[in-house]
This record gives C-alpha cells, structure tokens and sequence, in this order.
C-alpha cells in the first residue's frame, strides 16, 4: 500500500490489486475512527476522506498504516444479485470481435460469468463489476459516447462490466438489458448491487 | 404551513443544506451548499440550525413571496435587493435578519459581486429530504428538483434559537478582482514535471463560462505530463470537491460539490478546504491565481 497526499483533508491509499483495494475499503470501513468522514473504493485506490479538524493528516496516516492487515483480508462478500438480461444489446458485434467469438457466444460467456462488484463510480448505484474469477479481454470504449444510454442497459468497457441505472450519457459498449431497479432514492437500501456484491446475470427471452 | 412561494427562479436557482456525506460507496457525491460558509452565515443570521435547507440562486433575479412574519437573511454575491409591499419598496441590507411585516415579495436584481447568493429563511425551507439531505445534486439529478415560479416551499417549524440581536454583519463582498487559490498537491502531482508546475503556480488563469456545481474550468496554458505518462489511462479513483483535475488537452478543472465520485484524470493538485468556498463565487472571465501552500506532505 502506498498512501498519496491529496489536499489537506484526504489521503488516496494505492494498491497493486483491485481485491488489496476493495479488503482495505471493508475492513477500514468496519474500523474506522471518529474523523474519518468518507471512504471512496475504486478500482486501485481507497480515498480517505477527512474531517481534519477531528483527525490529522498525520494521525490518519498513522492509524492506515497500523490497520493495513485487515485491509489483507479475503474479499468482502456482500450477498448475490441475479440480474436477467436480454442479450440484444447493439454492440454485440464489438465485444465479439474483442473476445474472438461470435456474439451469441458473448452471451453466453457473460451469463456464464460469475461477477462482483469492484466500486459504484460514475452515477448513484453504477456497478463497476469483474470476473470474480479469470479475466476476461478487454473491452474498447466506444470512440464517441452516445448522448443516451437507456436505463438498465448492461454494458462492457476495459475490464468491467456496469449496468446503467438511469438514463445517461455513455462510452460502453452496450450488450443486453435489464429491468431490474438498480437504483430507487426511496429504497431502504437505494442501490441493488454495493461493493463486494456478487452479481449473476441470465439470459431471458424478449 | 407557512410558505414560501417562488414567483421567479431568475437563471437558476436549487434548494441546498449542507449536504449528504458518506454515500461516496453508493456513488453520490456528498453535493450540498457551493458557498458553504454564506449558507452557514445566512442560516445563523435567522436563528436556524447552520444546515438547514435555503436557496442558493446563480446571477441573482430571484423573486420570491413572503408571508408576513417571515425573517429571512441574504449572503454571498451582492445584488440590490428590495422588499416590495402594497406600501412601496424597501431596500434590504446583505447579511442582516429582515422581518417581514407584511406579506412582500423579495426581488434579487442582477449580481454586482460574485455568482450565488444564498437566501435563508427562518424555520428553513421544509422540502422533502432525498438520502437525508434536502440537496439538489445537479450531476445525479437527486434532491429536490430546481426551482421554478410557482413552487411552493413550505417552512419547518420555528426554531428553538430567537433571531439574534446582531446588528449587520461586516463582510466584505465577494471580490472583483483576482482570486487567490491556496492548493496542496493531489494523488497524481508526479504526473506532471516542473514546467507544468511551474506553469500551474505562476500562470493567470480565467474562469471559464462552461463552469457550474460540478466543476469550474480554468482556462490558461496547457499542463502536459512527464513524456513517459502521455495517453496512459489512470484507473477511476476517488474524486475530492477541489481535486484539481486535468484532463488529456491539458485543461485543469476544479471539481465542485456535485463532482463524480470517481474519475479517471490525473489530479496534479487539491484547492484547500479554506479556499472552496471562493470556487463558488468566480464569475466567468474573472482571473484566478493558485498558490502552494505548505503542509505536511
């Protein structure tokens, strides 16, 4: 782990691994001391937000370092989602040539994955999901995002996979969709899929 | 109920507290207030709680009807504000509690100094909460919507605290001239070499008009980064309200209360929490310099 100064009321711990990233998330956030006012996972980092009025720099960086063996922990495990998917998603074609295979298969190598969510980024309640297991090839980025993306569309870029809970703009190559509410403000729990969530996605008929 | 109606939003105008941090894992930004100290000031001039939900209005224009009995506060940009009454028109002085004695409608004239003005009344404005915060997130489109004439705002419940005696509160208006900056290295600050530090720290930099409560562009020269880390895609990481964040043209911009959770530009450096408020009020055009100020990394 490698903490990196950002500001004066933050630290960005940096890890080698998105599995050290997400350990240290669960395991700082079941520990964390007054002061410590927001821990933001991502795909290599933690950011730790501070109140530097309750918690300095300095003692926050102390308190990170001493408190880095939790954050070797096993992956948090955070429950199982199952997502039904209608693989009829415009791109189907790019990820196919992205994997070698055809687009049907891209299906079924999707369903056939087992997923967990890494971070929610972008928007409220947007998975940034990996293969819990062996990667799978990258996927390019579309060249020009398109204005609008529909809600529950379940979409491909780089290593993961992300579902779009509402309607925006988007850069992902997109495969299928679903009517699952990822995202509801007025839900108890407002979003489906949190860090450490493993998801499942099945193919459904139109 | 007592309520506040709007009569006219001006150019925009939102419902904010102070927020709702600690969501960052759901990915919502904690959001709130842009001008957090001319809220909190706004909130206390009446007797509310410093976080009770006001209107922060972008340019001034705002036009709002008051039921007699009403106080409410003005803060942050200036503008000529008057009270207007079947009696006539009555100036109304920045940071000062005013009763309404009468039902009146407040009008807000065009900004003379600064961006956005905060309007608080007392009791707070008593909209729905969304995650626990009466905020309008504007980049996740959460909280209460923006305001528009004919919305109601209903007031919460009067608060235990009288109106305190203070008379006006000395502050000065927003400045004209060029803004200060003090910032702190961020994340990525090895990213770029000196000249681009250089560059960062001694250029005049202007306020861009593609600038608003998710970010504030600045324009100026552009902040390459060492040859060694051109076209390398940094994974989405954490984003800070302040992380100066530049993106592959070279462009900085300074992240503001409805940033992204996360993002994937390098972060050369982060504006300190006592200078955020500041971003609040650069108008477009208006310069701005940024200064390192020392710390302990």
């Amino acid at each position: 782990m490698r903490l990196l100064p950002c500001g004066d009321r933050a630290l960005l711990a940096e890890f080698a691994t998105l599995e050290a990233a997400l350990a240290a998330h669960a395991g700082w956030s079941s520990a964390a001391p007054a002061g410590i006012v927001e821990l933001v996972p991502a795909a290599r980092t933690v950011l730790v937000r501070l109140d530097p009025g309750v918690l300095g720099l300095g003692a926050a960086e102390q308190w990170l370092t001493a408190h880095a063996a939790i954050a070797t922990a096993a992956l948090p495990a955070a429950g199982l989602v199952t997502l039904p998917v209608v693989y009829d998603g415009d791109d189907l074609a790019v990820v196919a040539e992205a994997w070698g295979c055809s687009p049907h298969a891209v299906a079924d190598r999707h369903a056939a994955t087992a997923w967990v969510c890494a971070f929610i980024g972008f928007a409220p309640g947007f998975p940034y999901l990996v293969p819990a297991g062996a990667a799978l090839p990258p996927v390019p980025r579309r060249a020009t995002s398109r204005p609008q993306v529909p809600t529950g569309a379940v979409a491909l870029a780089a290593e993961y996979c992300g579902v779009y809970p509402r309607p925006s703009p988007g850069g992902w190559q997109l495969i299928g969709r679903t009517d699952a509410v990822l995202w509801d403000a007025d839900r108890a729990s407002p979003a489906l899929v949190t860090p450490g969530t493993r998801v499942r996605f099945t193919a459904v008929r139109p | 109920m007592s309520a506040v109606r709007v009569i006219d939003p001006g150019p925009l105008a939102f419902v904010q507290d102070l927020g709702r941090p600690g969501l960052a894992a759901l990915g919502v930004s904690a959001s709130g207030a842009f001008d957090r100290a001319a809220h909190r000031l706004a909130n206390r001039l009446v007797g509310n709680d410093e976080g009770a939900a006001a209107i922060e209005c972008l340019l001034g224009g705002l036009r709002l009807a008051l039921p007699a009995g009403t106080w409410f506060a003005v803060t942050g940009a200036w503008s000529d504000a008057v009270l207007v009454t079947d009696d006539g028109r009555r100036r109304v002085e920045p940071h000062t509690a005013t009763l309404v004695a009468s039902a009146s409608e407040l009008h807000l004239g065009p900004v003379t100094h600064g961006l956005r003005s905060t309007v608080a009344v007392r009791g707070g404005l008593a909209v729905p909460l969304a995650l626990g915060s009466r905020s309008r997130d504007t980049l996740a489109a959460l909280g209460p919507e923006p305001l528009h004439a004919g919305d109601v705002l209903p007031l919460g419940p009067e608060p235990a605290a009288p109106v305190p005696a203070a008379d006006l509160v000395p502050v000065d208006p927003p400045t004209d001239g060029v803004v200060e900056l003090g910032v702190r290295p961020g994340p990525r600050h090895d990213w770029f070499d000196a000249t681009a530090w250089s560059l960062l720290l001694t250029s005049e930099w202007t306020t861009s008009a593609r600038s608003d409560r998710t970010g504030v562009r600045l324009e100026g020269p552009a902040l390459a980064r060492v040859p060694d880390l051109v076209g390398v895609e940094l994974a989405s990481e954490g984003m800070l309200r302040g992380s100066l964040q530049v993106s592959p043209d070279g462009a900085p911009t300074v992240l503001g209360p409805d940033h992204p959770v996360t993002g994937g530009y390098p972060v050369i450096a982060v504006v300190v929490d006592a200078a955020l408020d500041r971003l609040a009020q650069l108008r477009p055009g208006q310069p701005v310099r940024l200064r390192l100020v020392a710390g302990r990394r």
